[in-house]
């Protein structure tokens, strides 16, 4: 117990120690501020610096509040339905579907309400198969739920593995979009101290804070982004008149591509190919429903009812949230594209924005609000990233303590408290690893990752999720075989594959000709779950299957289930 | 949870009847948005030009937009009929269950 702590708090002061060089060297890098640098945008530092000290308050003040490890991993399951709803669309509306699908939008068109709905639609499906179950089946991970009735080492290993890359490779997405974000709108801050920024506060509010803070944090993000996107789709409605009709030719009449952007199913240039739409829109919904930092929400409020409400809430947030950043996309066309003032250079491309790809959605706003409106977006898209970073960190903490060190390792053995210390050694290894990752990737075409994480969340994660809760048969050896074909198959394809063999590794052609493997390992999962649960004559099988009833009357009906904390 | 109330709940019949209705719901649900997204996602892979011909001549709206932004209407409707059920018929019903078991 106290050799932990102690490893926790030299950590802590490594880390500190790290970051401020890190941050410093940085520093030294940077020439002398030339005259010619832009001005500093007040507006966006200020709002930022006030978001900033609001989280920082709720992290004060959730720490006083979190004592024992149900407050740390699930707030102490004291979160309302409403409450939960918001949080599950903070922590599920990343930068990368704000700025991301805006940005698709700008420069496709039609073709970036594909992922819109595809990101939506895996919503009812976690409501009609998992929430409930999950909340009446586990404590703090999703590996509890696998593992209820199965061998604890192998599954939750496996379960264990899974989250982790899924985290790391969203982090990494995630630290390099803030280190360009904040570069670009605040030129003076540098790159690196941007993600060493973003990794000192996530560090912060969640060792300090728990769930709670991360919790709150998602919430007041949620609000202000909703709230933002909102303000932004009504100022691109009153400038074309309340009218679609007017909006889309206006965009066709503006965009380079004109009726091809209405008319375009895949990237435009790109040639149609059905079974990459099939695959991704297999990856984009089941993806949705096996991602750990979501499904980890669902222990976190008081029960399975409140669960479901949560979703429902979720979901009409996400769904309006997505409808939004359509009509955002195609107001940039219109008001940024061909604009001198965001175009790098508008005799070449009218579509070129200064500060790279994923700025559509923040010109817009200065093209709609000026030097105010930016700031406010800019700031907003900030505190995104530390909401998502947040739920991210604290659930592949999670893995690491709940999971492999006190399931596995310590197989259950381990106090409480002992838990909590670790896991929170695990959120600073995690964020320092996210700072120094982000630095590496800086340069990186970090476009793989999110076929990367969402193909294995529902490759691997998903499907052994509800073989687990549904399917009486399944057998460790199953879940374990079939987990890892997820795993494995969805990273070897992909690095095979034309995203990461040919545009990262520039190895030519691509062995395997499809983006997204989930048409193919999908099925490889549930045929290898099958077959190696159905041939499993073992002793351990057959208790396993045995156990099924007892896991589905506490699935079904709550009974068993973890009760909220009472103070 | 003892022994004793999981196989009182097993031999209630009033729980095999909450188990049945509620998956064939859910299962029923969950189909009706599988099919509703890949139906989209199978025009999208096969037949591009219905949904990308225009809601009408004097239109550049594609028809594909209206169908996609359905999609997600239909998804948020869906939830909503789920929850409702859930609260009217399938809450009552389990804490009736619970309640017997523990007699």
């Amino acid at each position: 117990m106290r050799t932990l702590k102690t490893a926790f708090l030299a950590t802590l002061a490594s880390a500190t120690l790290l970051i401020t060089r890190l941050a410093n060297a940085a520093d030294v890098a940077i020439p002398v501020t030339p005259p010619a640098e832009p001005p500093i945008n007040w507006h966006a530092v200020v709002m930022f610096t006030i978001f900033v000290a609001i989280t920082l308050v709720i992290t004060y003040w959730a720490a006083k509040r979190t004592k024992t490890a149900t407050d740390f991993y699930a707030a102490g399951r004291g979160i309302t339905g409403l409450q939960n709803g918001m949080a599950i669309a903070g922590d599920y509306m990343s930068a990368a579907s704000f700025l991301g699908i805006a940005a698709l939008v700008y420069m496709n068109g039609f073709y970036g309400l594909i992922f819109s709905v595809g990101w939506l639609v895996g919503w009812p499906i976690i409501l009609f198969l998992i929430a409930e179950r999950l909340r009446n089946l586990g404590k703090y991970t999703y590996a509890d739920v696998a593992s209820f009735r199965l061998q604890q080492g192998p599954v939750r290993t496996m379960a264990a593995i899974g989250s982790l890359i899924v985290v790391i490779w969203y982090l990494i997405g995630q630290a390099v979009g803030a280190g360009q974000l904040l570069h670009t709108l605040v030129p003076q801050i540098s790159y690196r101290q941007s993600i060493v920024i973003v990794g000192t506060l996530i560090i912060i509010y969640v060792t300090f804070g728990g769930m709670k803070a991360t919790t709150w944090v998602q919430i007041i993000k949620a609000g202000l982004l909703l709230g933002g996107a909102t303000l932004m789709a009504i100022g691109v409605m009153a400038h074309e008149g309340f009218s679609f009709e007017k909006l889309f030719s206006d965009a066709v009449a503006i965009h380079p591509k004109h009726m091809d952007i209405m008319k375009s199913v895949v990237p435009i240039g790109a040639k149609a190919n059905p079974i990459e739409s099939i695959s991704l829109g297999l990856t984009l919904m089941f993806g949705t429903a096996g991602l750990p930092h979501i499904l980890m929400r669902f222990f976190t409020v008081t029960d399975a009812k409140a669960a479901r409400k949560s979703v429902l809430y979720g979901t009409c947030f996400i769904g309006y949230f997505y409808i939004l950043t359509f009509i955002i996309g195609f107001g940039a066309i219109v008001l940024v594209a061909n604009n001198p003032e965001y175009v790098t250079d508008v005799t070449k491309s009218i579509l070129a924005l200064k500060g790279g790809g994923s700025m559509p959605a923040v010109y817009l706003s200065h093209a709609l609000g000026g030097d105010l409106f930016l700031g406010f977006i800019a700031a907003v898209a900030f505190a995104t990233i530390l909401a998502v970073v947040s739920g991210l960190t604290l659930a592949g903490a999670s893995a690491l303590s709940h999971d492999i060190y006190a399931n596995v390792i310590k197989k259950g053995k381990s106090t409480e408290a002992e838990e909590v210390w670790v896991s929170k050694l695990c959120v600073v290894g995690l964020g320092i690893l996210a700072v120094l990752l982000g630095i590496a990737f800086e340069k990186q075409n970090v476009a793989y990752i999110v076929a990367l994480t969402f193909s294995i969340a529902a490759c691997a994660n998903f499907p052994i999720l509800v073989l687990s809760v549904f399917w009486r048969g399944l057998t460790t050896r199953g879940a374990v075989l079939g987990g890892y074909t997820g795993i494995f198959g969805s990273i070897g394809l992909l690095i095979i594959g034309p995203t990461v063999w040919t545009k990262v590794l520039g190895n030519g052609p691509a062995i395997f000709p499809y983006d997204f493997p989930t048409f193919v390992v999908l099925p490889a999962v549930l045929i290898v779950a099958y077959i190696a649960s159905v041939t499993d004559h073992s002793e351990s099988g057959k208790k396993e299957r045995a156990a099924f009833p007892a896991q589905e009357v506490r699935s079904e009906t709550g009974l068993g289930a973890e009760a909220a904390a009472t103070h | 949870m003892s022994e004793l109330s999981v196989s009182k709940i097993q031999n209630n019949p009033k729980y095999h009847d909450l188990v049945k209705r509620r998956d064939s719901l859910a299962w029923i649900l969950s189909a009706i948005v599988c099919v509703m997204y890949f139906g989209f996602i199978l025009m999208i892979a096969f037949t591009p030009d219905f949904l990308t011909q225009s809601i009408s001549s004097d239109s550049v709206i594609p028809v594909g937009m209206p169908i996609g932004v359905g999609v997600i209407l239909v998804s948020c409707i869906l939830t909503g009929v789920y929850v409702r059920r859930a609260n009217s018929t399938f809450d009552p019903l389990t804490d009736e269950i619970i309640q017997e078991s523990l007699k």
